[in-house]
């Protein structure tokens, strides 16, 4: 039977790898933009992480049906943390519409949904079933993907893996121990004592499922769980439940421990350890214990072509424009966009590891990743007056407000408006020109930024935070006049 | 290798004098991933002018200081950057720029204090640090 899939193996200027909401959004950048690009996936239907994960079935983010802006409009972005972006407004925020309204946060198979439909309305063409196996460079510096079904060649290869591989820390007796990914059911666990190794979504995640079954839950990890900033994120919907439970001392402890060794018992585990934030020896018996203890990027031998990592090993290290180093032609979207820090202001990280935020750098990157393969993308041009449109997209743009402090709208003296990575805009020499971007600070303060380019000299300038978020009103106009 | 590579942070962390009198669970709870930073070569760390940024411990490679009219002056690892615009929340009066692939730990701003708190010894070694500094510029 002849293989009708599409992108058999061969030279494209682009390879793709994941069919993932990074891998979907990439491709449907790079098709607006016209830059020729296979798509391969290992797995047999689009979706990635969320054909399987979260296990106890609810997302963290949020799609609110109704709200301040009209579904299918830019600003309705900000509002639907969870579909994928387009140009046209019928393949704009097709989540919401799937969700029954029973939370304001969909559940896997309603985000599963929602990806696949976006893949198949616009559509996204994707060798399914195609596994990469490896990756090398030719003589001519093209890269060169192995896979199951046969070898790509690209002078630009964006891998959109997802970070799901389990990962664990290196405590000894910890290969005895189930990672997250192989979680029972919930009733499985029914009348027992269960230590969760991991005090990050996960392991939150597995508590709350667990509460209503276990005898007990006991937390671990060395650091204590960040409660100002919980109070502030949208975690808080996995994390709340379990960590009152273990403040009001219901039966479940959320402990800073550093575990020593896990030893495996004729029936269960025990636990050793050391408390880090209070001192004391730890020593547990437990009829179950998982690991959550979090996930990596299948990077493969990537690293043979100068990829390097953060997170412990985790996560590939990018540039603000997510390569791997400038000019490898290893790009990286999705989830392990989390690897190119950005500015990091009072240590507020950007939204890359959520739809929400990896969406706008999969269409900033295909933009400059069409512009380096030498093609003609033209930027927004804005005529007359700019501080009127700098304030309204101060408060209305949902990339500024998903990639608070990581994402800026740049406008040069001439007119040319562009959403671009605020670390690039203040490191990078260019033409004169203002970037805005949206800020937080360490007491969960949003205000607006504006950073003026003027001879390769930076001038940044917070302006004060609105009740309401409302920047649009004559005394930012004047504040923001007076700077520029 | 992910394994490996975490023994690798904590181990790292273990062998600058910074930590020296930390032992495993608090040089654990201090390799936080999050906290993990590479910069290639010519890439910014530490932006002069600009608010929000962090305490920098360089963990390898090579790390230069740009004041204007000033003399460049290099870290390596081990030398910390960043403190004094923590500390004192005010912006930075110099670029740092890695001068080779960078590895560092970075303490949010807003982090520091309790850090510091946390682990007095580290405080009391970045005094001496800052001391020396001081000594150095009295000369």
């Amino acid at each position: 039977m002849p293989d009708e899939r599409p992108f058999p193996p061969g030279e494209y200027p682009v390879v793709v790898v994941g069919s993932g909401p990074g891998g979907l959004q990439t491709s449907y950048c790079l098709s607006r933009l016209g830059v020729e690009h296979a798509v391969v996936s290992r797995d047999e239907s689009p979706g990635g992480m969320f054909r399987r994960y979260p296990i106890f079935q609810r997302l963290l983010s949020w799609s609110k049906p109704d709200s301040p802006a009209e579904p299918g409009t830019r600003a309705y972005e900000w509002y639907d943390h969870n579909s994928l972006v387009a140009d046209e407004p019928e393949h704009q925020a097709l989540v919401p519409g799937l969700m029954d309204r029973s939370f304001m946060v969909p559940s896997r198979e309603e985000m599963e949904r929602g990806l696949a439909e976006f893949a198949a309305r616009v559509p996204l063409p994707v060798r399914y079933g195609c596994v990469w196996e490896g990756t090398r460079r030719d003589d001519d510096g093209r890269l060169v993907l192995v896979t199951s079904d046969g070898e790509y060649r690209a002078r630009a290869a964006v891998f959109a893996l997802g970070v799901t591989t389990p990962w664990f820390s290196p405590i000894p007796g910890i290969d005895t121990v189930p990672h997250y990914v192989d979680c029972r059911e919930a009733s499985d666990y029914r009348g027992k004592s269960v230590f969760v190794i991991g005090k990050r979504n996960s392991g939150f995640e597995i508590a709350d499922g667990l509460l209503p079954w276990a005898r007990r839950v006991v937390l671990g990890s060395p650091r204590p769980v960040q409660t100002e900033v919980i109070a502030q994120a949208s975690v808080r919907v996995r994390y709340l439940q379990p960590y009152e439970d273990a403040a009001l001392g219901g039966g479940t402890f959320a402990l800073d421990l550093a575990v020593e060794r896990i030893e495996r018992r004729e029936r269960g585990w025990r636990i050793v350890g050391n408390g880090t934030t209070r001192p004391g020896p730890v020593d547990l018996e437990v009829d179950e214990a998982i690991a959550a203890t979090g996930f990596s990027t299948p990077l493969l031998d990537l690293d043979a072509l100068g990829v390097r990592t953060v997170a412990q090993g985790r996560i590939p290290a990018q540039t603000p424009l997510w390569e791997s180093e400038p000019g490898s032609g290893i790009f990286f979207a999705g989830n392990a966009t989390q690897g190119a820090p950005g500015l990091r202001k009072h240590g507020v990280g950007a939204s890359s590891p959520a739809v929400h935020g990896f969406r706008y750098n999969a269409r900033v990157m295909a933009r400059h990743l069409a512009r380096s393969l030498g093609m003609d993308v033209p930027a927004e041009r804005i005529e007359g007056d700019q501080v009127p449109y700098l304030l309204e997209e101060l408060t209305t743009a949902p990339e500024l407000w998903a990639q608070k402090s990581y994402l800026a709208r740049a406008v040069t003296t001439e007119g040319e408006s562009d959403i671009v990575p605020l670390a690039h805009f203040v490191d990078d020499a260019g033409p004169d020109a203002v970037a805005i971007a949206v800020e937080m600070d360490e007491e969960g303060s949003t205000y607006p930024a504006v950073y003026a380019r003027r001879g390769g000299e930076i001038r940044e300038r917070l302006l004060p935070p609105h009740l309401l978020n409302d920047f649009r009103g004559p005394d930012y106009e004047r504040e923001l006049r007076a700077f520029l | 290798m992910a394994t490996t590579e975490r023994d690798e942070l904590v181990r790292s962390l273990a062998g600058l004098a910074l930590f020296a009198d930390l032992g495993d669970p608090d040089l654990e709870a201090i390799a936080d991933p999050e906290w993990e930073r590479r910069f290639t070569e010519g890439e910014r760390v530490l932006r002069r002018g600009l608010s929000g940024g962090g305490l920098f411990v360089i963990l390898d490679g090579e790390a230069a200081v740009e004041i204007p009219g000033g003399e460049p002056r290099r870290l390596r690892r081990g030398d910390f950057f960043g403190e004094v615009s923590t500390l004192l929340q005010c912006r930075p009066t110099a670029d740092v720029v890695a001068a080779s692939a960078l590895h560092c730990l970075e303490i949010p701003g807003p982090e520091l204090e309790a850090f510091l708190l946390q682990y007095p010894h580290v405080t009391y070694r970045m005094l001496q640090t800052v001391a020396r500094r001081i000594r150095d510029l009295l000369r």
